[in-house]
């Protein structure tokens, strides 16, 4: 066990460091350091472009996506480096966040399924940000069940063509590709029947509708698709294959909320280090200190849970199942932890104007938008049995539409 | 950069889990809860022989030699096996009071006695009601001798040595207060058997009446001895908490797979996964913790006190929790003498007090983050 640098390691993080030093938007930094979930926004300038243009710089030094080959637009770091990486680049790291999905979910698929033309040709440029990656797998009808999706996918020629609607699609506004799963057979049993492809956003047919959020933001998306035309060659995956390698997706997905995100516990130990009470300080008040023990230790656990698991990745196993913890834990967290700040501030804990200085809203926004931590990329039900089926081992729930084939499972509840 | 135990270690916890399954079965912990004995000494000796008791202890003074990271091995199986042994006592508290302050004499004294088995140490450190505090500390040196009263006191009755906290000057301030060597058995000392929630743990009262004291390590320093000695102590003790809540999940996990009602396994309720999902949550984030305080313990870092606070708090949290919902999954079986559910409840709920409770650990990791973020 050793969690300081090897000689190597050190020599990693200097290069890393000096870089970072060189090129990082300084500009930004302070505004950076103090937003947190919901709350990563620059005023007076789109943070898209920001982020694009920090994303690009990276890349054109070879600080992008490190664990992806070089060939494909990465750094061919190891695990341990990505580490080093993430916390030399800091408050700079939420700049990824519109990335995330592309690089922490889409990018993995395209590479693990997609043939060597595909990604020499796609991947660069999404390590770069210059292209920028949506995941459309939730419908309607299909959420925590997503093998109970809709969207047709139909054969014709060399093409196919794709009929149907997809919701809660981050980012979709200001994506270039996005992966797509679709059902190709109705008359199988709803696992057996998925397609998985990619596709260009602008294709004609897309429509894509922003959702106006529970936050009052518009982060996410319907899309609708009609007689959208995808060539065969974009394809990733054998036809109604689609299942198994979306759980490729689903499984970085986890690993990648789980690790990126930040707990709200440093911006809450920071509030509360400030904060005057009625009767004095609430840093010396022994609730205060109480709550503060309990997220500080959830937050270091959770810290050291994905350290482990890079160590497993580092001695080549596979991201498992057990790195649903990661998103578990943080958005209850981040959740509680935005209620109590506002607690601690009385009446004035509901105020979201501008000129509340104190803590700039930011455990305000974070309330608002941390329900959807909960649910995004698996709720926490469905979070809690994966957990307990594959990493417990505890027998698979009895599905009543296992062995039904798709087209005759009921589609209304009365 | 590498956040696992090595290969040998591993080993180490392998060889120790099997030895403890032979040696430690749930009957020899039954005999000492039922009260048939105080404690498991055919353990005591099996553990002495595989070099258990001395595995953090210096080669020069009889021990391994090997170091922390393999005492945290060790104390984990301890804790899963619920050893009904003085090991916390003598390995976590006596003997890391000795090599942190003991003079070359009383570790030449006492060491080799505890790796080979042949003494009992404690520390008396309470007492009464509260948590460690100097103010709290009554009992009084002077003229090498002790007077006052020590309660609890951890394996105090079987107990062949102590190291004692004692009061050398009349303020509030740490300075006050100073270390003292007490050999129970030369005469001075009075044990009276105290019950707990934990018979496999026995703890007890001791009355000092002029008893004869020799000064671990200056006088003055006392304060700050007993705070390092408690903060390794709880990395030790939270390896131990964590071999418990692993054991408590299991045996919830094991029963929600054999156990049938309406017609199928409990396990296959989400009700019933997702309270065994979140005691997998909280174990693994006890271990986490546990992981990098164990390397801060063994690489003497700048963060150790950070990261033995939040190991403690973390693993006292995970033992409960898993102990608690380790019954409530059984069901009414559960809650039966019978099963071994009650004993695990019983372990988390005494050890999550002993070495100081939640309030002043929490207090601890607040000070101490506190501290190095100023710094």
């Amino acid at each position: 066990m050793n969690f300081d640098d090897t000689p190597q390691e050190a020599a990693f993080r200097a290069e890393a460091r000096a870089w970072i030093a060189a090129n990082a938007p300084k500009q930004y930094e302070e505004e950076l350091r103090k937003s947190s979930l919901g709350g990563t926004v620059l005023k007076n300038v789109n943070i898209l472009e920001v982020a694009k243009a920090w994303q690009k710089k990276k890349a054109d030094a070879g600080w992008a996506c490190l664990h992806w080959p070089k060939e494909y637009g990465g750094r061919g770091s190891s695990s341990i480096e990505c580490v080093i990486w993430q916390q030399e680049e800091g408050p700079f790291g939420k700049l990824s966040g519109m990335f995330f999905i592309g690089h922490g979910m889409c990018g993995p698929t395209i590479m693990a399924f997609a043939g060597e033309a595909e990604k020499k040709k796609y991947l660069p440029p999404l390590a770069s940000g210059e292209k920028v990656w949506c995941q459309l797998f939730s419908e309607p009808a299909g959420g925590s069940d997503i093998a109970g999706l809709r969207t047709r996918a139909e054969k014709r020629g060399d093409n196919w063509i794709i009929n149907g609607q997809k919701i809660w699609t981050s980012g979709a506004h200001y994506s270039d590709y996005g992966i797509l799963l679709t059902r190709t057979d109705p008359a199988v049993a709803k696992h057996k029947g998925l397609t998985m492809f990619f596709l260009d956003m602008k294709s004609p047919g897309v429509e894509i509708r922003p959702i106006k959020q529970a936050s009052g933001a518009s982060d996410f998306n319907e899309v609708y698709f009609a007689d959208v035309t995808i060539p065969d060659s974009q394809r990733l995956g054998a036809v109604n294959d689609g299942w198994n390698v979306s759980l490729t997706t689903l499984m970085n997905e986890r690993m990648s909320i789980g690790a990126g995100v930040s707990t709200g516990f440093p911006e809450l130990f920071d509030f509360c280090n400030s904060l005057m009470l009625e009767d004095g300080p609430a840093i010396q008040d022994r609730s205060v200190r109480s709550r503060l023990a309990n997220y500080a230790v959830k937050a270091s656990g959770l810290k050291y849970t994905s350290m482990r698991a890079i160590s497993a990745l580092s001695n080549g196993e596979r991201p498992g199942p057990e790195n649903s913890i990661g998103k578990l834990v943080l958005g209850a967290m981040l959740q509680d932890i935005a209620s109590y700040a506002m607690d601690l501030e009385g009446a004035a804990g509901a105020l979201t104007s501008a000129d509340e200085e104190i803590v700039n809203g930011q455990f305000q926004q974070m309330l608002l938008t941390s329900p959807s931590m909960r649910i995004a990329g698996g709720t926490d039900e469905i979070l809690r049995n994966i957990i307990a089926e594959r990493v417990l081992g505890l027998p698979g729930d009895i599905r009543v539409d296992k062995d039904v084939p798709f087209n005759k499972i009921p589609t209304k509840g009365r | 950069m590498n956040f696992d135990f090595s290969d040998e270690q591993k080993q180490m916890r392998d060889a120790a889990r099997q030895s403890l399954a032979e040696k430690c079965p749930p009957k020899a912990v039954r005999e000492v809860l039922d009260g048939k004995a105080t404690h498991d000494k055919a353990l005591w000796a099996g553990l002495a022989e595989m070099g258990f008791l001395g595995v953090a202890i210096p080669e020069e003074f009889g021990g391994a030699g090997a170091g922390h990271l393999e005492l945290c091995v060790i104390a984990e199986e301890m804790g899963r096996a619920l050893a009904p042994v003085r090991f916390s006592s003598t390995v976590y508290l006596a003997a890391e009071a000795l090599l942190l302050a003991g003079s070359d004499a009383q570790k030449q004294k006492w060491l080799p006695k505890i790796a080979a088995g042949e003494a009992i140490g404690t520390l008396a450190l309470f007492e009464g009601k509260g948590n460690p505090a100097p103010q709290g500390i009554k009992l009084q040196a002077s003229g090498g001798t002790l007077n006052g009263v020590k309660k609890p006191v951890p394996d105090g009755a079987i107990a062949d040595f102590a190291v004692v906290a004692a009061r050398t000057g009349s303020t509030r301030r740490d300075a006050d207060i100073s270390l003292s060597l007490v050999d129970l058995k030369a005469g001075g000392v009075e044990a009276r058997a105290l019950t707990n929630i934990d018979p496999t743990h026995g703890q007890a009262e001791l009355t000092f009446k002029n008893a004869k004291a020799e000064p671990l390590g200056a006088a003055g320093e006392g304060w700050g001895i007993l705070t390092q000695v408690l903060d390794r102590a709880a990395v030790l003790m939270a390896f131990e908490q964590l071999g418990g809540s692993d054991r408590a999940l299991e045996m919830g996990r094991d029963y929600a797979l054999d156990r049938i009602a309406f017609g199928r396994p409990i396990g296959s309720f989400q009700a019933v996964k997702h309270i065994l999902a979140d005691m997998y949550v909280s174990a693994t984030l006890a271990r986490s913790n546990c992981y990098y305080s164990a390397w801060a313990l063994s690489t003497n870092a700048a963060d150790f006190p950070e990261a033995a606070a939040a190991a403690r708090i973390s693993a006292t949290q995970a033992f409960q929790h898993c102990s608690k919902n380790n019954i409530q999954v059984h069901g009414g079986m559960g809650f039966t003498w019978e099963s071994d559910c009650h004993i695990y409840y019983r372990r988390a709920n005494a050890t999550a007090v002993a070495l100081g409770s939640l309030s002043y650990w929490e207090r601890q990791l607040i000070d101490r983050m506190r501290k190095k973020n100023a710094a």
